[in-house]
């Protein structure tokens, strides 16, 4: 096992990207946060030039907050859990690239915009109309079946994997990705969240909606939680059709 | 007054987020300024549960024992009428997110499910999987996203709070905050201010934390005079995985959902009981269960600082795992169904060190977890004659209030598990409730500040900024970074002792006089992350001082405080609060100390080798508590 490793980055300012690397040291466990750590601590790179440390998100670094995603070897996920020495004896290779996501609007380096995810939520009203934060006793009663997939759904961390895997988003697509057709799905399963089913279904039916999946089926492998997103998209797309025909006789929205 | 109520809370976790949402409720035009999307705020990485003493597990529970458990397990530190109050209004609390669709784990029936946490005997931990922040943040994000389209929410995401804006008379009127995109510098005007930026782990570096946890926020308030109160107190939790970046949690709910912690045994070795006993170190080549065989009534539940220095102390004579520091921490023996509530967080486990814990027992070792002290809030209680002309949750500063893990309130010495997101959630809708009562009695509005105090407030960060952009010395302000957490956690963690508190203080003067000859390595004015870490370093540096000086002067052992040559609990000269006040002549913080309030119970024996449940007796209850929801 070679002793460094070279961590080559695509990064820049928008118009302005260019790929740089750095060599590393290669330390048990190391993951791709603690590699640009010690570029921040001394940025040189592969050409001995002093640079400007290379910039990203980051925060709990335990995948669970979706901050640090970024393409590791054109692969989206997230930078934590990325682990130098799987990612190297995988690959057979001493290099591994970084690069921003590509689907949204670059900041700087490796930090992107992504924005437009949570203006998704406020589109599809994700959240439950609940009276006001006072004491009106417990919720609805839930299976335990019902919790288990409700959870599953809610553990989306809006880090975007999903919506950069998937061949039919992009600047040119006006498709929102499964992301928020996934959450649609948790907030129409919740007994209280139901009651405005149909008019989240509605916005799933406008362009860009829910047909824009081209049944690729690549967020459900992309996705850092493994969230069923493939089973949340055939679940809405089940639902807007019925609601498409509820509209269609002006029925009104009820369970 | 004339003018729509605007408020500012800086820090979207679950204790901001909390507040906004009741401020909202309430009327209020509310700013978030926060450094990240609020939806990605540390409070996401609370993995275990919060705690409501609900009674709906046929226990006997009741809050009164839920008030009684946290005072004494914060060692008597904490005044008792915000804790009392926290734990009347818990199960209010979890119905209401349960209202909110948080996904709470349920029963067969289809009821609120409850596990059993750290320096309890009872099942009063609602959870959701192994990540119940993350689910609970996630419905107050869903629930303030909501009053943001209504209008009444508007979020300065990706923006750092760098300084309060105070008029002549001292009175808040709104905030700096610098764009960490395009660096610019604005100021949002508002008569109340509230902050919930969460702890400072970062100062120890290696800490279970998120790296927006620098505690810069308070280390700025400090120096515009807010009182920092119990910095000494930082709870170190028992179990975490060791790593370069980070330390990452382990949940407590491991442990309550029947992990066991051990080292192989060797009875050549021996060790003292807590209850003064000498016993051989269990049997050679066989695990050793040393907790259980500790505290038979805790087990491996005994609160967590208990829990640390225990692991440290086995570790330190040599028993460690291959030596090393650190122990095993088992799930291999539990039933599928156990695994899979703890699912997410062995999880964790497997993803950072490539091993299955459910077949091959976890390896741990204590960590940096919480800041117990924080900014000086004022709670006057139910029955204090001034209840209504003072404001709970307010700092020493005018208008400017502190909630969440960012207020000194509720933990006392050290804090028991699942109560972190309880006090969040609590604060917040307390603060709801307070500020707009604050902005009724004002006599004036911001609109009357004149613009040279917010001109002067950006002047003078405009200055700092300038300066540090323009530094051309040689040192670099990571590796300090890195210097600063290795003393920290060397010597201000589980085990203290003056001599190295000492040089520790010297080492945090020395490294604040090297930070001067730093020069940043990018001087771009775009996502300049170097100079957003910069700025927030003096502050760090500052509360690094208040920890290390306010462990220095307290010499006895309290709660997660302990200092081998002060072993026992000293109430008469230490039981007191801590109050660290910044000097502007000479940069150091001057400490003083206030008399804890506790009027419930008295002080007893923080006993958990032989607990068993108890019905305590608080006394003096008020009859006229208010609960804010």
């Amino acid at each position: 096992m070679s002793e460094t490793f070279i961590l080559k980055i695509y990064r820049g300012n928008p118009g302005k990207q260019y790929w740089e690397e750095f060599i590393l040291k290669r330390i048990p466990y190391l993951n791709i946060i603690s590699a640009l750590m010690e570029i921040q601590k001394s940025p040189i790179n592969s050409k001995g030039e002093r640079v400007t440390p290379v910039v990203w998100e980051q925060g709990c670094l335990e995948e669970v907050c979706g901050s640090c995603s970024m393409l590791i070897n054109g692969k989206p996920r997230q930078a934590c859990t990325a682990l130098v020495d799987k990612i190297l004896d995988q690959t057979k290779t001493n290099t591994i690239t970084l690069a921003p996501f590509s689907k949204f609007p670059l900041v700087r380096d490796l930090i992107v915009d992504r924005s437009l995810m949570f203006e998704n939520l406020k589109k599809a009203h994700a959240w439950i109309d609940a009276d006001g934060a006072f004491d009106r006793g417990p919720g609805p009663k839930i299976s335990q079946e019902k919790q288990e997939v409700m959870y599953s759904l809610s553990t989306c961390m809006t880090c975007g994997c999903c919506v950069e895997a998937c061949p039919q988003t992009g600047p040119k697509s006006k498709f929102v990705g499964p992301q928020i057709i996934s959450q649609v799905r948790l907030f129409n399963d919740h007994p209280t969240g139901s009651l405005r089913k149909g008019e989240r279904l509605r916005t799933m039916m406008e362009e860009g909606g829910i047909s824009g999946c081209g049944n690729a089926q690549n967020c459900k492998p992309a996705c850092p939680k493994g969230i069923p997103l493939t089973d949340s998209i055939a679940a809405i797309g089940r639902d807007t059709g019925i609601q498409a025909i509820k509209d269609l006789f002006s029925l009104p929205d009820r369970d | 007054m004339k003018t729509k109520k605007k408020v500012i809370v800086v820090g979207g976790g679950l204790a901001g987020l909390s507040a906004a949402m009741k401020l909202a409720e309430n009327g209020c035009h509310v700013q978030i300024v926060s450094v990240t999307k609020v939806k990605r705020s540390h409070s996401v990485c609370a993995q275990g549960g919060i705690n409501a003493a609900m009674n709906l597990m046929g226990e006997d529970d009741s809050p009164l024992i839920h008030a009684y458990d946290t005072i004494k397990g914060g060692d008597f530190l904490a005044n008792q009428a915000p804790v009392l109050e926290m734990c009347l209004c818990a199960p209010a609390i979890i119905y209401m997110m349960d209202r909110f669709g948080c996904p709470f784990n349920r029963t067969p029936e289809g009821n609120l499910d409850f596990r059993r946490f750290g320096g309890t005997l009872y099942n009063r931990t609602a959870f959701c999987g192994a990540s119940t922040g993350q689910q609970l943040l996630y419905s107050l994000d869903e629930q303030v996203r909501r009053h943001e389209v209504k209008g009444m929410v508007e979020k300065f995401e990706n923006h750092e709070f760098l300084r309060l804006v105070q008029d002549d008379q001292g009175v808040t009127r709104g905030v700096v905050i610098m764009d960490l995109f395009n660096l610019k510098l604005e100021v949002l005007k508002a008569d109340a201010v509230v902050i919930a930026t969460g702890g400072c782990g970062l100062i120890f570096k290696k800490s279970t934390n998120s790296t927006f946890c620098t505690g810069a926020a308070n280390g700025r308030l400090y120096r515009q005079g807010m009182k920092y109160a119990n910095g000494e107190f930082i709870q170190i939790h028992p179990t975490a995985i060791p790593g370069t970046d980070k330390m990452r949690l382990m949940s407590e709910s491991i442990r309550g959902e029947g992990g066991r912690i051990w080292v192989y045994g060797n009875s050549s070795n021996s060790v003292r009981m807590p209850d003064g006993r000498t016993i051989p170190c269990g049997t050679t080549g066989k695990p050793w269960y040393f907790l259980e065989e500790m505290y038979p009534a805790f087990g491996n539940l005994v609160p967590r600082d208990i829990g640390a220095r225990e692991l440290l102390r086995i570790c330190e004579m040599g028993m460690g795992v291959d030596g090393q520091m650190q122990v095993y921490l088992d799930v291999s023996h539990l039933s599928d169904e156990k695994k899979k509530k703890l699912a997410s967080v062995l999880d964790i486990y497997e993803k950072f060190t490539g091993e299955d814990p459910s077949k091959i027992p976890m390896r741990i070792f204590p960590a940096v977890h919480y800041t117990m002290g924080g900014g000086w809030v004022d709670w006057p209680a139910a029955d204090d004659p001034n209840r209504w002309t003072r404001y709970r949750q307010m700092t020493n500063l005018p208008g400017c209030f502190n909630i969440g893990e960012s207020d000194y309130q509720y933990h006392g010495a050290n804090r028991l598990g699942a109560n972190s997101l309880l006090s969040c959630i609590f604060s917040g809708l307390v603060a709801g409730q307070e500020v707009p009562r604050y902005l009724e009695s004002l006599t004036s509005s911001f609109e009357e500040t004149s613009s040279r105090t917010f001109e002067q407030s950006i002047q003078s960060e405009l200055e700092s900024r300038n300066g540090l952009l323009a530094a051309q010395g040689s040192e670099n302000v990571h590796q300090l970074h890195d210097e600063l957490a290795e003393w920290m956690v060397s010597n201000v963690t589980v085990k203290r002792n003056n001599e190295d508190l000492k040089r520790t203080l010297n080492k945090i003067q020395e490294i604040r006089e090297r930070f001067k000859h730093i020069s940043l390595d990018d001087h771009s004015q775009f996502a300049n992350q170097t100079l957003a870490f910069a700025l927030q370093f003096t502050p760090m540096l500052d509360l690094a001082q208040i920890i290390t000086t306010g462990a220095l002067y307290r010499n006895e052992f309290r709660g997660a405080h302990f200092k081998p040559e002060f072993p026992e609990r000293d109430d008469q000269n230490w039981l007191k609060t801590t109050i660290a006040t910044y000097d502007p002549k000479t940069g150091n913080p001057v400490i003083s100390y206030e008399p804890v309030e506790m009027p419930y119970l008295k002080p007893i024996l923080r006993d958990y080798s032989h607990a068993h449940k108890v019905k305590p007796v608080l006394e003096n209850i008020p009859t006229n508590i208010i609960l804010p929801i």
